[in-house]
């Protein structure tokens, strides 16, 4: 049977799946219950300094997207820290920490960007015995308008300021949350490393807006009339942030640096995705917020199944093995050639394949053959790009299958060659590497 | 004395009266609004979709279901009345499971094919029900059309004539609109009035009078027609009623499935239609279905039908065979009717015999059968009556006993069209078809009256 518990940074849970900071982990009360349905650890809502807690808005906070029948693929949020007072989360934090030893504690906080903040809160977290802090780096909305979260998160210079000053002040391990707001995320995690951080995770929200109302010509979420840009996360954010966990965790200066994936992880399978990508265990929060904790059971036993299944016995074996397999462009095998193939037997008929490579992509698959309705891949035409496979309604109809080398290609009219050739060395390339003589 | 499903004889009110109301309530309740985005979003928006080339209208299927997906049930409905100005009806009488939905990718990939019909009467209902008119007429052409018969081919190409611009007076034997709609459909499928709601709709468009009570060939004679008119459609659909060629058919009791099925639809209070004990239904069509079913709901102990071939040749879709099965109803199949059996001039029983199949001719096995009964329908088809349109000088050529048209529904004569059941090549006497038929006819009309389409 694979072996799930993680360890991460040190701190370690009986599963790699955590609550993410958010409205999940705002209380006592859902914590409990999170830790009961099988949770290995959660990320307590962001703490703010001492005094009169912020205030949130008494109108809507969420917004949403949705796929067919309803389905909630990214959720938007203008929530902010913790609205509780101080003392009462660091009491509740110390005795649901009591309450389950085996469980990761970790405590998000953000205050402001004075060394003196920081200095006050890091003991009173650290007294509750909590097994680490989140520095909340990305909250997009509300405190970065304050000179917080994600107003940190975007100046690399401010995030190695205030992870130094953290590992300064703290015994405590220290994972900086990052902001997905930015041009290229290895800057904020080269900084968070130079500044001694023990871990990244990512990513916090992104900037957006759900919807407009068409009545009142309102953005979504609305508040009296108005709305303002909310945190995006859920399923439609997982391609995000698994390129950004990728891009991280395959730099040359930040290779190594435990990541904390965080990004609309929903399943077990996208769990084990953002492991494989090099994060060392996952954060979850939508998932949670649209169907309960109860989740995690199927992410726990799903991953123990898969893990069996290929023999993977503990969290090690899957962690990062996708990385190297992540490259450039420029990189990537020219002489690979696949084509498409409809399995006759599982095609429905739908045609989706048909007219989305008709109207706008390489007219290489049939409507009509022989009088009759037939789909097929011409391969004199199809350039293998995969379009139809992700248009088809039915999963595993459509397969991309690769020319064997030696074999011609219709559409070129040359022969695969078995050997690897890039961009780099291509003859149209004019920045093409001539091989040395 | 017995009371109830168990008297003797044809008599009214066998059931308790809130019975009724429960037995003839709609068969396909409406999807709500929240059930109707559910299931059009099982549409798979296929290209050149399957559903589309199985609708005698070609109805674009797919956008109408994305257009109640994306939150336009107004668009919906246009996108349906562009192409059948009778989908109100069509998407409740249509035999879906042998059109649209037999088709349907996604009866292929999991046998539940998306409810094309309820999505249909979903987004028609809602146009209907804020009496949204999507159509205004063209300048007046100046030009008259008479149309026989306000059934579904004849209000099709009425109201297609009125968007063009001409003038179309409609006759009509019987003294309501709607023709089969009205009369010739089981109740459970049109409640509440929704066959005279969907004429009005339909009329509303302005340009068509209609004169009930005016029958072909007894008070209007085509002669007449066609030199007062520019042009004639004749929709008067089948107004006869094939015989049993059984012995003793003329006894009290053995009725036609039509006009059964028709007085229902007419009654003021269902309690008061008779209907008798035991029940055969001679055919295997809808009609008999039809009877069968409503006989069992007013009810009668026993209902059988009685066809002469088996469940693969029935007219009657798979689908209704089994909602009469469902309700009570016993099909038998490979018996055909041979005597009935009477008694002081009254229905006491049918001799059915048994029937085979040899080298594709039907015949008679000579073992036969006696089933009680003291109703006994008739629903072995409807007939065309030619004396009414020939009668009166000019001549139409008929083809199979019914009017002779051509591709765009034009009879013999240059001024007259046809469609709907009263046509030979009438595809499937169904009420899709007659829509289409109409419409087509009525485009026909327009470009022969304006010189190509150009008024």
């Amino acid at each position: 049977m694979a072996d799930i518990r993680n360890n991460f940074v040190g701190i370690k849970s009986p599963n790699p799946f955590w609550l993410a900071s958010a409205p999940p982990t705002d209380k006592a009360y859902n914590v409990e219950r999170a830790f009961k349905a099988g949770w290995g650890g959660v990320v307590w809502k962001t703490l703010g300094e001492e005094g009169p807690p912020v205030v949130n808005v008494n109108g809507p906070r969420y917004g949403a997207i949705w796929g067919a029948d309803r389905r909630l693929l990214g959720l938007n949020n203008i929530e902010l820290i913790t609205d509780r007072d101080l003392q009462t989360n660091l009491r509740e934090i110390k005795q649901v920490k009591m309450n389950w030893p085996d469980r990761a504690m970790v405590v998000s906080i953000m205050v402001p960007c004075v060394e003196d903040a920081w200095k006050a809160i890091l003991p009173v977290v650290e007294e509750t015995g909590a097994d680490g802090i989140e520095l909340n780096f990305g909250c997009p909305h509300g405190m970065s308008e304050r000179g917080m979260g994600a107003a940190v998160g975007q100046v690399p210079e401010y995030i190695e300021m205030v992870v130094r000053w953290c590992k300064a002040n703290t015994r405590m391990p220290v994972i900086t949350k990052l902001t997905p707001n930015i041009t290229d995320i290895r800057k904020p995690a080269r900084a968070a490393l130079a500044g001694g951080t023990d871990a990244v995770s990512l990513i916090n929200t992104i900037n957006s807006i759900t919807g407009v109302n068409l009545d009142t010509f309102s953005p979504e979420p609305m508040i009296d009339g108005k709305g303002t840009h909310g945190g995006y996360c859920g399923p439609a954010v997982k391609p995000i942030a698994m390129n950004m966990v990728a891009e991280i965790a395959r730099d040359s200066e930040t290779r190594g640096l435990p990541i904390s994936g965080i990004g609309g992880i929903t399943t077990w399978r996208d769990a084990a995705e953002f492991m494989a990508l090099g994060a060392g265990n996952v954060q979850v929060c939508t998932a949670a917020m649209t169907y309960g904790f109860k989740i995690v059971q199927e992410m726990i036993a799903g991953l123990e199944n898969w893990m069996d299944e290929k023999g993977h016995r503990s969290l090690d074996d899957i962690i990062g093995r996708a990385t190297p397999n992540v490259t450039d462009w420029q990189f990537l095998n020219l002489n690979y050639i696949a084509k498409a193939r409809i399995d006759q037997d599982l095609c429905i008929k739908c045609g989706r394949c048909h007219i989305a490579c008709e109207d706008t992509s390489h007219q290489a698959i049939t409507s009509v053959v022989d009088g009759k309705r037939h789909f097929e891949v011409m391969e004199d035409e199809c350039v293998g790009c995969n379009l139809c496979v992700n248009v088809c309604p039915v999963e595993g109809c459509i397969d991309m299958v690769p020319l064997a080398a030696g074999v011609l290609d219709q559409r070129t009219g040359k022969t695969v060659q078995p050997t690897y050739a890039n961009w780099t060395t291509h003859p149209n390339n004019p920045m093409a590497k001539v091989a040395a003589e | 004395m017995a009371t109830g499903q168990l008297k003797d004889g044809i008599v009214a009110g066998r059931l308790a009266p809130a019975q009724y109301a429960d037995n003839f309530s709609d068969l396909h309740p409406p999807l709500d609004h929240h059930e109707a985005l559910v299931e059009s979003d099982r549409c798979y928006f296929c290209y050149d979709a399957p559903c589309m080339q199985a609708c005698p209208t070609s109805i674009d299927i797919p956008l109408f279901i994305r257009q109640i997906s994306t939150g336009n049930p107004l668009g919906s409905a246009k996108t349906i009345f562009d192409q059948n100005i009778l989908g109100g009806m069509c998407a409740r009488v249509c035999p879906t499971e042998t059109l649209c939905e037999e088709v349907c990718v996604r009866e292929t990939a999991e046998g539940k094919p998306v409810q094309i019909g309820r999505l249909q009467r979903y987004a028609t209902d809602v146009a209907m029900g804020q009496g949204k008119q999507f159509y205004t007429r063209a300048p007046s052409t100046g030009k008259k059309v008479a149309v026989v018969g306000a059934g579904p081919a004849g209000l099709a190409a009425a109201h297609r004539l009125a968007t063009k611009g001409h003038d179309v007076t409609i006759f009509e034997a019987k003294p309501k609109s709607g023709g089969l709609n009205e009369y010739g459909i089981a109740a459970y499928k049109s409640v509440d009035g929704f066959a005279q709601a969907e004429v009005d709709y339909v009329t509303a468009i302005g340009g068509i009078t209609i004169e009930h009570g005016r029958a072909l060939g007894r008070d209007v004679h085509l002669a007449d027609l066609t030199s007062m008119y520019d042009a004639v459609f004749l929709g008067m659909g089948l107004p006869g009623v094939n015989a049993l060629r059984a012995e003793g058919e003329d006894a009290a009791g053995v009725d036609n499935a039509v006009e059964f099925i028709a007085d229902l639809r007419q009654a003021e209070d269902l309690a008061g239609v008779p209907v008798g004990r035991r029940v055969v239904v001679i055919g295997g069509g809808m009609t008999a279905i039809d009877a069968a079913v409503q006989s069992k709901l007013l009810g009668a102990e026993e209902v059988t039908i009685a066809y002469r071939r088996g469940k693969e040749q029935m007219n009657a879709s798979e689908f209704e065979q089994d909602l009469a099965a469902s309700k009570g109803v016993t099909i038998r199949h490979w018996v055909q009717p041979k005597r009935v059996v009477a008694q002081f001039g009254k229905v006491t029983g049918i001799e059915l015999e048994y029937t085979a199949e040899t080298d594709g001719k039907l015949t008679g096995t000579g073992e036969t059968i006696v089933l009680a009964a003291d109703q006994v329908f008739k629903a072995i088809g409807q007939s065309f009556e030619a004396a009414a349109l020939n009668g009166s000088g000019a001549t139409i050529a008929l083809e199979k006993g019914r009017i002779k048209v051509d591709a765009e529904g034009r009879t013999s004569n240059p001024k007259v069209w046809a469609g709907g059941d009263c046509v030979a090549d009438a595809r499937e006497d169904l009420t899709v078809a007659a829509v289409a038929a109409g419409r087509d006819a009525a485009e026909s009309i327009h470009r022969a009256l304006t010189s190509n389409g150009r008024a």
